[in-house]
C-alpha cells in the first residue's frame, strides 16, 4: 500500500491519546479539591472526534488489509480492556465518584479502542489487502 | 533495535527480490509469558484491593525500577552492542527479545502506575495538600508524555516489526523505517525516564 493513500492515523491518534492524558493529568493534579469539569469535558470531547475521524478515514482506505487489522486488533483490543479496567478498578477503590468517574471511564474507553486501532493499523498498512490475520500462529483462537 | 539487526540485509531491488534472510522460528507473543502477565495482574488487583503499604510499595518500586533500566539498558547499552553483531547474530536476538518485550513493556507500566496512583492515595502524595505537590504533578505529566510516545509509536512499531519478520520474505525497507520510530522513541523515553529519577528520588528524599 502506498503511503500517499494512507490518512494520518497515527498522528491522529497521538493527538488523541494526549488530549486524554492531560485531561487525566488535570483532573488527578487538583485532588481531593472540587475541579470544574469544563476543560476536562473538552478534551474528551476533542479526543473522541479525533477517534471518530480516524476511523472513518480508515473505513474509506481502499484494498486494506483488513483481515490482519482485525486480527492484530482483537487480541490487543483484549490486552488494553484489561490495563483499562485494571486503571478504573484502582479509582473505583479510591471512591472517585460522579463527573469526574464519568470523564475517566470514556477516556479509558477511548485509550482501550485507540491504542488498538493504532496496533492493528500499523501492523497492516504493511500488508497487501487480504492477507489473512497472523497471530493465530502465535496465540490460541479466542 | 530491530533497526540495528536488518538494515544492513542486503537490500533487494523492489524490497523483494534476492534470498530472503534466514530468520528463526519465533511466537509474536510467547503464550508463557501472558501466564506471568496474568499473574501480575491479580497481584496488582490484589495490592490495591488491601491497599497496604508494602504490597503497593513493592509493585511500584519494582515495577518502575524494571520500567526504567530496561528503557536506559536497551537505548543506551543493548542497542549500540547490537549494531556491532554480525547481521544473522542481530536477527536471532532480535526474534528473541523483542516478543518478550511485547509481553514484559505493558505489565511492567500498567503495575508501576497502578500501584504508584494507589501508593500516592495511600501516602496522601497526590493531594494538593502534599507540600511537593508540583513535583508530583511533574511526575504526571513526564509519565503522560511517555505514555503516549510508548503507546502510540512504540508498541505499534514492536508488534509491526515482529509481524514484517514473520513473513517469508520480510521487506527490509519497512523494518527499517519501522525501527527508526522505535529507536527515536526509545532514546527519548531513555531521556524522560532520567527526568523521572530525578523527580522519584526528589519526592522519596523529602
Amino acid at each position: 500500500m502506498s503511503e500517499d493513500r494512507l490518512p494520518p492515523v497515527t498522528q491522529l491518534a497521538m493527538a488523541s491519546l494526549a488530549l486524554i492524558v492531560a485531561g487525566g493529568i488535570y483532573l488527578s493534579a487538583h485532588l481531593p479539591r472540587h475541579v470544574p469539569l469544563g476543560p476536562a469535558v473538552g478534551l474528551l470531547a476533542a479526543s473522541v472526534l479525533l477517534l471518530a475521524v480516524n476511523i472513518a478515514l480508515l473505513a474509506r482506505v481502499p484494498d486494506f488489509a483488513w483481515e490482519r487489522f482485525f486480527a492484530v486488533g482483537r487480541w490487543a483490543l483484549l490486552a488494553y480492556t484489561v490495563i483499562a479496567g485494571l486503571i478504573e478498578y484502582a479509582f473505583l477503590q479510591d471512591h472517585v465518584r460522579g463527573g469526574a468517574l464519568i470523564v475517566l471511564t470514556l477516556s479509558l474507553a477511548v485509550f482501550a479502542v485507540h491504542v488498538p486501532t493504532l496496533i492493528g493499523f500499523t501492523v497492516a498498512r504493511f500488508d497487501p489487502a487480504g492477507t489473512p490475520g497472523g497471530l493465530e500462529s502465535s496465540l490460541p483462537r479466542p | 533495535m530491530t533497526d540495528l539487526a536488518l538494515q544492513d540485509l542486503p537490500e533487494a531491488p523492489a524490497g523483494h527480490a534476492g534470498p530472503p534472510p534466514v530468520i528463526p522460528e519465533f511466537e509474536i507473543v510467547p503464550r508463557k509469558g501472558l501466564i506471568a502477565a496474568g499473574i501480575a495482574v491479580v497481584a496488582i488487583v490484589v495490592a490495591i484491593a488491601v491497599n497496604k503499604l508494602w504490597p503497593l510499595m513493592f509493585l511500584h518500586v519494582a515495577g518502575g525500577a524494571a520500567w526504567t533500566i530496561i528503557d536506559l539498558f536497551l537505548g543506551m547499552i543493548l542497542g549500540p552492542i547490537l549494531g556491532s553483531l554480525s547481521v544473522p547474530a542481530r536477527i536471532e536476538m532480535t526474534t528473541k527479545l523483542m516478543p518478550k518485550m511485547v509481553i514484559i513493556m505493558p505489565i511492567v507500566v500498567s503495575m508501576t502506575l497502578a500501584a504508584g496512583w494507589q501508593l500516592g492515595v495511600h501516602e496522601g502524595t497526590v493531594l494538593t495538600s502534599y507540600p511537593n505537590h508540583g513535583w508530583v504533578v511533574a511526575s504526571f505529566i513526564v509519565v503522560g508524555v511517555m505514555a503516549v510516545l510508548a503507546l502510540g509509536l512504540l508498541e505499534p512499531a514492536n508488534i509491526a516489526v515482529l509481524f514484517e519478520l514473520k513473513k517469508p520474505r520480510p521487506n527490509p525497507a519497512n523494518i527499517e523505517r519501522l525501527m527508526k520510530r522505535f529507536m527515536y522513541c526509545a532514546g527519548i523515553l531513555g531521556l524522560m525516564q532520567i527526568a523521572t529519577i530525578v523527580i522519584m528520588t526528589k519526592l522519596a528524599s523529602s
